[in-house]
């Protein structure tokens, strides 16, 4: 029955119903996403086993076996080898590692600045924020790739550098949303009613506007994923990210695609891992879009 | 005549209204409030009433200095709320409280009912943790909603419900005064009336002074002790609840008045009713003189000339209106 | 014969949460001329009774589980083809609705959308049309409607918009025009207004209202009679001053006892206990029985079907039907 609206006798003996949160409701709603869950569950067993690489590749990536150069998938290597005899399996993994923690890093970078600059700007309003989103909106129209080669010169080659890089372009979206979404925020009423009780700013940002911006957070975090990964993959393409003999997926995918013709194993399978794992983390997104959406929930 | 427990001297709300990008420059003024004055009592009961645009939402939030007053003076207690700023305000925010129209909005999704009472009791006062689940369920007690629910999310509750949770915040930092926004415009007829009793029982009991803000004249009229009609910024008429609605003064306030429906089917289809032409004025282009004027069955030509002053016609009662000795 | 005869109106919504029978076994009829007003608060059905009428129930998730909708005799508006219903719809059959700020296309031009239904239904060339669409913004009272015909909705207030609204409704002579709270979302003076307007032209032309409102006060001064709504079923039903003289169902009284106007002053409003059911779940018995300060231990197992009590009134109440029951006015 729906909870009474009476005013019941209050004894010592009653028992707290237990509450429901809203990311409660959400989980709920994300676990009946097959796609999402699908794509969910692909991408842990992948960071998995990319992360353990060292433990579970069956070659390191950087062995050379010159005699043997580049050869189909066998019983030895299963997903061949590459022209300088190493083992692409192994390659893959170790490249997942760079791929992923560069895609991690670089968002978490991105988020962070983002919230925060997206939620000053939102909060304080009026010329403050007409400042710093025009601000953003020169940064945006600064051609990335130009400033990460000057960075990559000026700075030399370096992994750290990378995500920093992309991270640094990817905030500005975020701030984006995120100033959006407090602006909305604002004008809802328990913001004004957290102001009428005397709260402090402080408080008010933190209790009130971060937790409720989360939601949108997860969701656009989720989706700057593989974004940064293309990015790197990009870089590493053209030869800016990671240089041999450590791999990402964009070298592998870079080195596949010379040899394409004779050895078309070695763009296929790096292909394919990467865009399984982009379409994986897009369907996690969507699904946590949806599940999300608060204009979904009840009333 | 006692000193007045909240005064309003010429409060004036303007918002400008700006245009250009970087270098913003004044096309024009909103007068949302634009010169009211008022008294009250301690423990009174205030009714606001008015349409969409008369500024009563605005009033109601300048007085507790949600936005700040363009100029006047809010006294409460004898102190000035519009001179304070910053620490000194905030402090002051124990003494007045808002109950909103949107039950929904109200309340922040992401905290219980506890989370929620737990912070407006500690906003200006420390309470020991072991000391505050007593002091929630007591508050929750107050306003009727049983102490079982002390968990649970504002979604998990109906509307009635979710207006008494913001109710029993409002009371929890003991204010003096209480704005109360169209509080039950968002909800059920059925529920309407719980939600009035619950507030006008409150404010007896605890001693409160009630601005009671709607649309619903009849709501109003069965809670206020006085009533204040406002149109486009100012009050054109004020007095007991009772003397205003059995004897309007003002033309507007009785083309309200006659707007209500009678639930009484005879009275109802046979009745006499005041039809305004046109529509409610703009607030970005009011219209000279008095603003009621291009809607005013009893309009003369003086009446578009000058702006008629809030004036007593007898004891307790205030009109503003060029006309009221001839017309009443 | 009537010009609208509903019979055993079900309309389910398929949700996550499990089936709601929004409408749960609706009959009525209406003749022509005839204003009937349904009068309940939310989740009672009363929107989606018409709307499933009108073919604007959106499927899924809902589902007109059965029922038939007579017009004129002829067709039965549940179950016609689309074609068929779309030569009914805004030609015989015109609906106005409460929020007149999305109810117009805000790309359109005033006169574009007045003159439409004309257009579509093959009523009138073009400049006769545009003819027809200027006299009928004139009848709702939109001042120097030749130029004004010519704005955007983003131009005219709330209440002109309604006016805009009624215009487009009332172009083609409707036999039967469904106002679904067309005043709620209105100021108090502009709702007197707009009362005043359709009332006239309801005169005017001689059509049939059904007017939907949670308002009891508007419905009495407006319609001939009226119908109460609760939890999906009509629990009460007769002209309008015998359900305000002698009201026949628990419901109906205590909405009347709630009307703020009617109660002294001091003394605390009458209220009704409890909330109204949640529809998700199957309802045993009288839906009101748990709010019903009359309901016996027999309200709550057996469900009551819709009698008449007297001449030309029904009621839903099992105590009512058996005589147990009866108050004149609802200050009793």
């Amino acid at each position: 029955m729906a909870a009474p609206a009476q005013p019941v006798a209050i004894t010592g003996a009653e028992e707290l119903e237990a509450g429901h949160s809203l990311w409660q409701d959400a989980w709920l709603r994300l676990r009946k996403n097959k796609l999402a869950v699908g794509g969910g569950v692909f991408i842990l067993v992948l960071a998995l086993a990319s992360f353990l690489s060292p433990l579970i590749a069956p070659h390191s990536y950087d062995t050379q076996n010159l005699a043997l150069g580049a050869t189909s998938p066998s019983g030895q290597h299963w997903l061949g080898t590459d022209d300088l005899g190493r083992d692409l399996l192994s390659r893959i993994l170790y490249g997942g590692r760079i791929s992923l923690s560069v895609g991690l890093a670089a968002t978490l970078v991105a988020v962070v600045i983002g919230v925060l600059y997206g939620t000053i700007s939102g909060y304080f309003g009026g010329r403050v924020d007409v400042l710093m989103m025009r601000i953003v909106d020169i940064l945006f129209s600064l051609p990335f790739i130009i400033f990460v080669i000057l960075l990559m010169v000026i700075y030399g080659r370096n992994i750290y550098l990378l995500f920093l890089a992309i991270g640094a372009v990817e905030w500005l979206d975020m701030s984006r949303i995120v100033r959006g979404q407090v602006l909305s925020l604002k004008k809802q009423e328990f913001i004004e009613a957290a102001q009428a009780l005397g709260l402090r700013r402080r408080r008010i940002i933190l209790r009130h506007m971060i937790p409720n911006v989360l939601g949108i957070v997860i969701i656009y975090g989720t989706l700057i994923v593989p974004r940064v990964m293309l990015t790197e993959a990009f870089l590493s393409f053209l030869g800016f990210g990671v240089q041999p003999p450590m791999s990402s997926w964009g070298t592998l995918i870079s080195e596949g695609a010379r040899s394409m013709e004779e050895f078309p194993w070695l763009l296929i399978f790096p292909g394919l891992a990467f865009s399984s794992t982009l379409f994986s983390l897009n369907f996690v997104g969507d699904g946590l879009r949806d599940a999300l959406d608060v204009r979904a929930s009840k009333d | 005549m006692s000193e007045p427990f909240l005064e309003l001297k010429e409060v004036r709300t303007h918002f400008p209204v700006e245009h250009g990008i970087l270098f913003r420059h004044r096309v024009g003024t909103v007068r949302a409030v634009d010169g009211v004055s008022l008294r009250l009592q301690r423990g009174e009961v205030l009714g606001l009433v008015g349409e969409s645009g008369c500024g009563k939402s605005t009033l109601g939030r300048t007085i507790l200095q949600l936005l700040p007053p363009t100029e006047g003076a809010v006294i409460l207690a004898g102190k000035n709320l519009a001179e304070l700023r910053g620490g000194a305000l905030r402090e002051a925010r124990a003494d007045f409280q808002m109950v909103f129209q949107d039950p929904y909005a109200s309340l922040n999704p992401r905290m219980t009912v506890f989370d929620t009472l737990a912070e407006a009791i500690g906003a200006h006062k420390q309470v020991p943790s072991a000391e505050m689940p007593a002091r929630v369920a007591a508050l929750m007690e107050k306003v009727g909603l049983s102490r079982r629910f002390v968990k649970k999310y504002p979604h998990e509750f109906s509307g009635g419900q979710r207006q008494r949770i913001a109710i029993a915040r409002a009371l929890a930092v003991e204010p003096k005064l209480i704005v109360a926004d169209e509080p039950v415009s968002a909800l059920d007829v059925s529920i309407q009336a719980q939600i009035i009793n619950l507030l006008a029982g409150l404010s007896r009991e605890m001693r409160l002074t009630l601005i009671f803000i709607s649309h619903d004249l009849s709501v109003v009229k069965h809670i206020s002790d006085r009533i204040a009609v406002m149109y486009l910024g100012k009050i054109v008429e004020s007095g007991p609840a009772a003397g205003v609605f059995e004897k309007p003064l003002h033309p507007y306030t009785k083309a309200l008045i006659s707007a209500v429906a009678i639930p009484d089917p005879e009275r109802e289809k046979k009745r006499q009713r005041i039809i305004l032409s046109g529509d409610p004025p703009s607030p970005l282009r009011p219209p000279s003189g008095c603003a009621f004027h291009p809607r005013c069955p009893d309009a003369n030509a003086d009446c578009s000339r000058v702006t008629p002053p809030l004036e007593e016609f007898q004891t307790g009662r205030e009109v503003a209106c060029l006309r009221a000795r001839e017309i009443s | 014969m009537p010009l609208l005869e509903v019979n055993d109106l079900q309309t389910s919504f398929h949700t996550r949460n499990g089936i709601v029978r929004a409408v749960n076994g609706v009959s009525f009829s209406l003749e022509r001329g005839e204003t009937l007003g349904i009068v309940g608060e939310s989740g009672s059905g009363k929107s989606v009774t018409c709307h499933s009428l009108m073919g604007l129930v959106p499927q899924p998730p809902g589902r007109i589980e059965s029922g038939t909708a007579m017009f004129d005799g002829k067709t039965d508006l549940l179950a016609c083809s689309a074609r068929e219903l779309n030569v009914i719809r805004g030609r015989r059959v015109a609906m106005i609705f409460q929020d007149p700020m999305t109810s117009l296309n805000p790309f359109m031009r005033i006169l574009d959308q007045l003159i439409e239904p004309l257009l579509t239904h093959k009523l009138a060339r073009r400049d006769e049309a545009v003819k027809r669409a200027i006299e009928m913004l004139e009848l709702v009272g939109v001042p120097d409607a030749a130029h004004r015909i010519r704005s955007y909705p983003h131009e005219f207030s709330g209440g002109m918009r309604q006016r805009v609204m009624i215009a487009m409704a009332l172009v083609t002579k409707p036999d039967l025009l469904i106002a679904d709270e067309p005043t709620t979302a209105l100021d108090v003076t502009v709702q007197a207004q707009i009362l005043e307007l359709i009332k006239r032209s309801q005169q005017q032309l001689g059509m049939a209202v059904i007017f939907i409102s949670h308002d009891l006060g508007v419905v009495s001064g407006f319609c001939d009679r009226v119908q109460v709504m609760y939890a999906g079923r009509i629990v009460e039903s007769a002209r309008t001053e015998h359900l305000f003289r002698s009201p026949r169902h628990p419901y109906n009284r205590a909405l009347q006892k709630s009307i703020p106007a009617l109660q002294p002053k001091g003394a605390a409003l009458y209220t009704i206990s409890g909330m109204p059911p949640d529809m998700s779940r199957p309802v045993q018995g009288c839906a009101f029985a748990p709010r019903c300060e009359f309901a016996v231990e027999a309200c709550r197992v057996r469900e009551v079907p819709l009698k008449e009590v007297e001449p030309g009134h029904r009621s839903a109440c099992l105590r009512v039907q058996e005589k147990q029951l009866q108050w004149e006015g609802a200050h009793v």
